[in-house]
């Protein structure tokens, strides 16, 4: 079943396929999370209107680690078993994984001035993000450094899977060790500690955001593939007008 | 697909490997991953004075004082032991009784705890005005005894700090 999506042009079709299905999902979904989390959802009793970063922090944080949680899965398919579009996958999540990275890193020191008083404190849960930012790069920077395409694929999927121990940490770090930053709202096991008024707009906002990066990486694998087959096309061209 | 299971076997006995070097290294570092030390756990091991540490818990109901010339002094606890702290420097915006804090500074031989700077701890309860003061009012009347986020913040800092001795 799994090699079936190993056929780059098979696999080709299909993204050009869904990705408007998950684009136009991203637009609507966008068009009802970003006007009900940004103006309707009421403000918070502590925090005010300072409130509403939260609701592109937590799906940036979110997704930044389902992203880097498929590269780390892609990186695994490629290494044992060589399937190339697990490479390309690996190599289209990164960039994205990256950008939502810095994202939550950006949008929570906005809200830490604020409500903490601080830009950056070196706490557990902050720090281990940041970690999450630098192997997205540490990826990028190595796959860019290595000339060979095979051996840095290879040595981009060893990093990728060893940086996958850093997600249980960013998970669990506030429960852990005593953080400056709270504990989980949404997923623990005793339910949600976010009011419904609060939770439907970031769960739908979180959404968006999950449509708006599966579109983003099937575009991005797709054109990495096809760029690849063209490449490899002109190559056969080239050869055969030597001989 | 022989070189394919010899390579999964290479990959999960590096993962194991790493995960246990994670994990000690994790129990290694435990104090330094420590952002702040509860009452509990200075009262455990008490830090010499001038040492300078974080220590962080509630603001204790009616404890806080703030003198004519600027400032605040008040009280934090985790429901195990609290902790006197002075602060020159102006709060932040979130520091109220009953708010967890965290200060950064050191004791003096006095046993009081003089901050350089105070943070506020936001905790996991988000909700809006109207939800916050219903609670508010039926937790006055008995009705909810205890029910709030900053209640769940306090247990559970004790419940760590117990834990840890």
């Amino acid at each position: 079943m799994w090699s079936a999506f190993a056929n780059p042009e098979r696999f080709e079709r299909l993204a050009a396929r869904l990705v408007p299905w998950f684009g136009w999902g991203a637009a609507i979904l966008f068009a009802i999370g970003l006007p009900w989390a940004l103006i309707i959802s009421p403000p918070d009793y502590q925090q005010g209107d300072t409130v509403r970063i939260m609701y592109v922090h937590v799906p940036s944080a979110w997704l930044s680690m389902a992203a880097y949680a498929g590269l780390g899965g892609a990186s695994f398919v490629y290494f044992i078993w060589r399937h190339n579009i697990a490479d390309l996958a690996a190599q289209a999540l990164a960039p994205i994984g990256a950008v939502f990275a810095f994202l939550t890193l950006a949008t929570g020191s906005l809200w830490g001035r604020p409500m903490w008083g601080t830009w950056w404190e070196w706490d557990a849960r902050l720090t281990s993000m940041l970690v999450l930012f630098l192997l997205y790069l540490g990826y990028m920077a190595l796959r860019a450094a290595i000339e060979d395409e095979r051996l840095a694929a290879r040595a981009g999927a060893i990093l990728a899977m060893a940086g996958l121990i850093n997600l249980p940490i960013i998970k669990f770090s506030v429960d852990w060790w005593n953080t400056l930053h709270q504990p989980a709202s949404v997923i623990r096991l005793d339910g949600p500690t976010i009011h419904m008024s609060q939770l439907w707009p970031l769960l739908v906002m979180a959404l968006a955001f999950t449509a708006l990066m599966t579109a983003l990486v099937l575009m991005n694998v797709r054109n990495m593939s096809l760029a690849k087959r063209a490449e490899a096309r002109a190559r056969r061209r080239i050869e055969g007008e030597g001989t | 697909m022989i070189k394919a299971r010899k390579r999964l076997w290479v990959v999960l006995a590096s993962a194991g490997v790493l995960v246990a070097a994670g994990v000690l290294a994790g129990f290694a570092l435990r104090d330094a991953m420590t952002f702040f030390h509860s009452p509990a756990m200075v009262a455990e091991s008490p830090p010499l004075p001038g040492q300078r540490i974080r220590v962080g818990g509630l603001v204790i109901e009616g404890s806080v004082e703030r003198p004519a010339s600027g400032g605040a002094s008040f009280s934090v606890t985790d429901t195990v032991a609290d902790i006197r702290i002075t602060y020159a420097g102006s709060l932040p915006d979130l520091f109220r009784e009953g708010q967890g804090i965290v200060a950064e500074g050191a004791f003096e031989e006095t046993g009081l705890f003089v901050a350089s700077r105070v943070l506020a701890k936001h905790d996991e309860a988000y909700m809006p005005p109207e939800v916050a003061s219903a609670l508010a009012s039926a937790e006055a009347q008995g009705a909810l005894p205890g029910s709030t986020g900053r209640d769940a913040w306090a247990l559970g800092q004790a419940r760590s700090a117990q834990g840890r001795t």
